[in-house]
């Protein structure tokens, strides 16, 4: 019995800490999906980057952990505001194909790119040694820098929602959601709007990207074969919310990793037939508006 | 009055009746399947891989081009029809040609069924369900390695000869004129496909779905049916491809394959039924030649090359064709 019971623990513990990455870097894309009604597939790109700046910053140029992650989200930040300028913004309202093939081909440079600046190799990712080894909860030792990822996590989450709920920008962004046109017509500046969104979107994809390399590994081809997680949060969550993917990050971080440890082989199978029948019974999302 | 309004309605008549007739330039693909089997004798593999990758952007089309539903998933149609074409043959059942009509059935059945599914939505969820569903059957072919190979690859395709008489030699003649001839049949059934009524509305479906629901056309069915046949033929150039390099993996399921065939497609020009048989070979001949000295960043140079076509050109070569053309015209 006690056997069970520990393993329920430990699946709900990395459950939630995988979760907690799967949200970081999704609900930009999230977003950008709901304000813009732009299918961005490339979301994911600027969270590897994100995890390539931290590895990078950390390993070759010696800079602790904290400063990189810091470094890391401005960077991308930065860099997404010039590609939202340049390409996104032209396609906003446009032909969904449209902004599939772009982002397709961003992710297909991407792929690229991280080869011939990296190497095809994921990165090594230390931990900084405050984080290391296991934390002692009182019942059970669990892994330090999981619970760290799940503070971190909950910290940013609750952060994240009292800044959409009680700030100006939030309210701006809300309304942007809502109805466009609306918020136009009151005088918010929506595009200076969607730049700042976008920008916020990419850098927080970005720090779940550092902060997540030590479950989603960093390498050339992370834009591909996690997009498919990514776009699971968004769509189960519903688009233009920012709490619905919070609830299907953890369902999919809690079912992943429960199917990996149960039915390793044929556990993303379930993932998809659930993720499917999730869509079947709610097309917008569990938490999406019409 | 009534003789002018009627000489109007001929005139149109005309017009709408002229629009499915067969025009010099539409031989030109067959004339350069032909040509290109003259030219270049020692890369018939390759051509015949090209002509099945038609018939796979011919499928997409559909879909895409005419019924405007965004795929990420055509794969699943693939793989369905490789696998089942490729076990087959590994079984004992190698005749090519039966071996296309039940992948094509295999295929077109699972495109019936996941499209009931995937065609009740739209928008973001409409595209993640088609890519739920090839990433489905790819964890199911990785996971049933014992019967597919995972991703080594089926082992033990025997392929018969073409009806008996043609058989699969090391040069590829039959191979090429295998693939050539059921592109062929495939182009026929699409052209018909998209001239016919049908196509009509379904291109009516995609410009204003509610419209054509005002108008009292059978949306869903309308559009389960091209998803159903757009599954078929997609199934058969899985089919195609399988007994011609008698070698299946789970790569035919794979994501890459959904993504690169709608970069053929838009290379070429989507929804205009040329469109595949332009945007296939340049993007097959540029990645055999570019791919060969650096098989990197060849995905750098064809992402670059995507998001320039989608700010800058989005009709293809056929959209440029075009605006050439009303530039002329409109000179003279």
């Amino acid at each position: 019995m006690s056997e069970i019971l520990s393993a329920v623990v430990s699946i709900a513990f990395f459950g939630v800490a995988f979760a907690m990455v799967l949200y970081l870097i999704s609900v930009g894309l999230s977003v950008t999906m709901g304000l813009m009604g732009f299918v961005n597939l490339a979301h994911g790109v600027f969270a590897m980057f994100g995890g390539y700046a931290v590895t990078t910053l950390m390993n070759d140029y010696g800079m602790p952990f904290w400063a990189s992650l810091i470094c890391a989200v401005v960077i991308v930040a930065a860099v997404s505001v010039v590609f939202e300028r340049l390409l996104y913004r032209h396609l906003y309202g446009g032909a969904e194909l449209d902004q599939v093939l772009l982002t397709i081909g961003l992710v297909f440079m991407s792929v690229a790119a991280a080869k011939y600046f990296w190497g095809p190799l994921a990165q090594l990712f230390q931990p900084p040694p405050e984080l290391r080894g296991q934390i002692n909860l009182g019942f059970r030792e669990f892994p330090t820098y999981r619970s760290f990822l799940i503070v971190c996590g909950a910290v940013l989450v609750i952060g994240l929602w009292l800044a959409l709920d009680r700030t100006r920008f939030g309210a701006k962004i809300r309304a942007a959601v809502d109805n466009l046109h609306m918020a136009q017509s009151v005088g918010i500046n929506t595009s200076g709007l969607f730049t700042l969104a976008f920008a916020l979107g990419s850098g927080l994809a970005a720090l779940g990207g550092g902060l997540g390399a030590e479950l989603l590994p960093i390498y050339p081809g992370y834009a591909t074969d996690y997009l498919v997680y990514f776009l699971i949060v968004v769509s189960v969550g519903g688009l233009g919310s920012i709490r619905g993917p919070f609830f299907a990050a953890l369902l999919l971080g809690i079912a992943d990793t429960a199917f990996k440890y149960l039915l390793p082989e044929i556990g993303s199978f379930f993932i998809y037939a659930l993720t499917l029948i999730l869509l079947m019974w709610r097309p917008r999302g569990l938490v999406g508006s019409s | 009055m009534a003789a002018v309004a009627e000489r109007v309605v001929a005139g149109a008549a005309d017009t709408f009746a002229r629009r499915h007739r067969l025009r010099w330039y539409e031989a030109l693909p067959w004339a350069a399947a032909i040509a290109g089997y003259f030219a270049f004798p020692d890369y018939l593999a390759l051509g015949a891989q090209i002509l099945a990758t038609i018939v796979f952007a011919l499928s997409v089309d559909l879909v895409l081009g005419y019924g405007g539903i965004v795929t990420l998933g055509q794969a699943a149609f693939f793989g369905t029809g490789a696998y089942t074409a490729g076990l087959l043959a590994a079984h004992g059942f190698g005749a090519p040609v039966l071996g296309l009509v039940i992948a094509a059935a295999a295929a077109a059945l699972v495109g019936l069924v996941s499209g009931v599914i995937v065609l009740r939505t739209h928008g973001l969820t409409q595209l993640m369900m088609t890519l739920m569903v090839a990433v489905m059957l790819s964890a199911v072919a990785n996971k049933a390695n014992t019967i597919t190979g995972g991703a080594d690859g089926l082992q033990g395709m025997v392929v018969q000869p073409v009806f008996g008489l043609f058989r699969f030699g090391l040069y590829g003649n039959t191979a090429y004129f295998y693939c050539l001839a059921v592109l062929f049949l495939c182009w026929l059934a699409m052209r018909r496909i998209v001239h016919s009524p049908f196509g009509r509305s379904l291109t009516g479906i995609r410009e204003n779905e509610a419209r054509m629901h005002a108008i009292g056309s059978p949306v869903f069915v309308r559009r389960l049916v091209a998803y159903t046949i757009s599954a078929a033929m997609a199934g058969i150039s899985g089919a195609l491809v399988a007994q011609t390099t008698q070698f299946v993996a789970t790569d035919a399921l794979g994501f890459e394959r959904s993504g690169n065939v709608l970069i053929m497609l838009l290379l070429g020009g989507i929804g205009q039924l040329y469109g595949a048989f332009i945007g296939v070979p340049l993007y097959m001949i540029a990645q055999d030649r570019f791919a060969a000295i650096d098989p990197v960043y060849w995905y750098f140079w064809i992402g670059l090359l995507l998001v320039l076509m989608v700010m800058f050109a989005r009709g293809g070569v056929l959209g440029i064709v075009d605006r050439i053309g009303a530039l002329i015209r409109r000179r003279q």
